[in-house]
C-alpha cells in the first residue's frame, strides 16, 4: 500500500504542476482563477492521500475545512471577475 | 479485499484528476477548461474519498470521507458556473471554433457575436428580461 500511495502522491503532484503551470501561462484572469479552483479541489485529494500514508484522521478534517474554503474563495473571486454589478 | 478495492478506486480517481489538469492545460479557451477541469476533477477526487472510505482505516475517516466527497459534489459545480458567468461578463471571447453561444443570444440578441461578450452600453435594449439573471 505504500508504494501505491507513493504512486499516488506523484500522480496528483504532477496534476498539480499542471494546474500551476495554467496559473502561471494563462492569458486571461478567469484562466488563473479556474486553475486556483482546480488545485484546491487536488488538494483535498492530497489530504486523502496523507489520511491513509500516515494513519491520522485529523487529515480529513483538514480536507473538509479545505474543501469548504476553496468554494468560498472561488466565488469570491468569480464575483470580483464579474466586477460591475456588486448588488447582483 | 478492501485494500484492493480501495487501490482500485483510488486509481480510477487519479486518473480523472490527471486527465482534468491535462484538458486544463491543453484545451484552447477559458469555457473549455472550466468544463473539463471541473467534471473531471471534481468525479476524480470524489472516487479518491470513496476510495478513503472503502480503505476502512477508521469509522470517523470513512463519514469524513462521505462528508466532504457531498460537499465537494454540491460546491464544484457551483463555482464552476459562477467562474464561467463571470469570464463572460468580464469580456471574455468565446474561442473562434465555437459553434454556439446561446447565453449571448439571449442576453444581446441584437448585437452581432463578436460583440455579445462586452458589458451592457447605457439605454440598450437587453433581451427577455434576463439581466438580473
Amino acid at each position: 500500500m505504500t508504494t501505491f500511495l507513493l504512486i499516488a502522491a506523484a500522480v496528483l503532484l504532477l496534476a498539480a504542476f499542471l494546474c500551476l503551470y495554467r496559473i502561471g501561462q494563462g492569458p486571461t484572469a478567469p484562466d488563473r482563477t479556474v486553475a486556483i479552483d482546480i488545485l484546491g479541489t487536488l488538494v483535498v485529494g492530497f489530504c486523502c492521500i496523507m489520511a491513509l500514508w500516515t494513519g491520522q484522521g485529523f487529515y480529513m478534517n483538514i480536507a473538509i475545512a479545505w474543501a469548504l474554503l476553496s468554494f468560498i474563495g472561488t466565488i469570491a473571486l468569480a464575483k470580483y471577475l464579474e466586477g460591475r454589478y456588486y448588488d447582483e | 479485499m478492501n485494500e484492493t478495492a480501495a487501490q482500485i478506486i483510488i486509481g480510477v480517481g487519479l486518473a480523472f484528476d490527471l486527465f482534468g489538469c491535462i484538458g486544463l492545460v491543453r484545451l484552447p479557451d477559458v469555457y473549455n477548461r472550466v468544463q473539463a477541469a471541473t467534471k473531471c476533477v471534481t468525479l476524480g477526487t470524489c472516487f479518491i474519498l470513496l476510495g478513503t472510505a472503502v480503505y476502512g482505516m477508521s469509522a470517523a475517516m470513512g463519514i469524513k470521507a462521505m462528508l466532504c466527497a457531498v460537499f465537494i459534489l454540491l460546491t464544484s459545480p457551483v463555482a464552476a458556473h459562477a467562474i464561467a458567468r463571470g469570464a463572460y461578463k468580464s469580456g471574455v471571447r468565446l474561442w473562434e471554433g465555437s459553434v454556439v453561444d446561446l447565453y449571448g443570444e439571449e442576453k444581446h440578441p441584437s448585437r452581432p457575436p463578436d460583440e455579445r461578450t462586452e458589458p451592457a452600453q447605457a439605454g440598450e435594449t437587453l433581451g427577455a428580461g434576463r439581466e438580473s439573471g
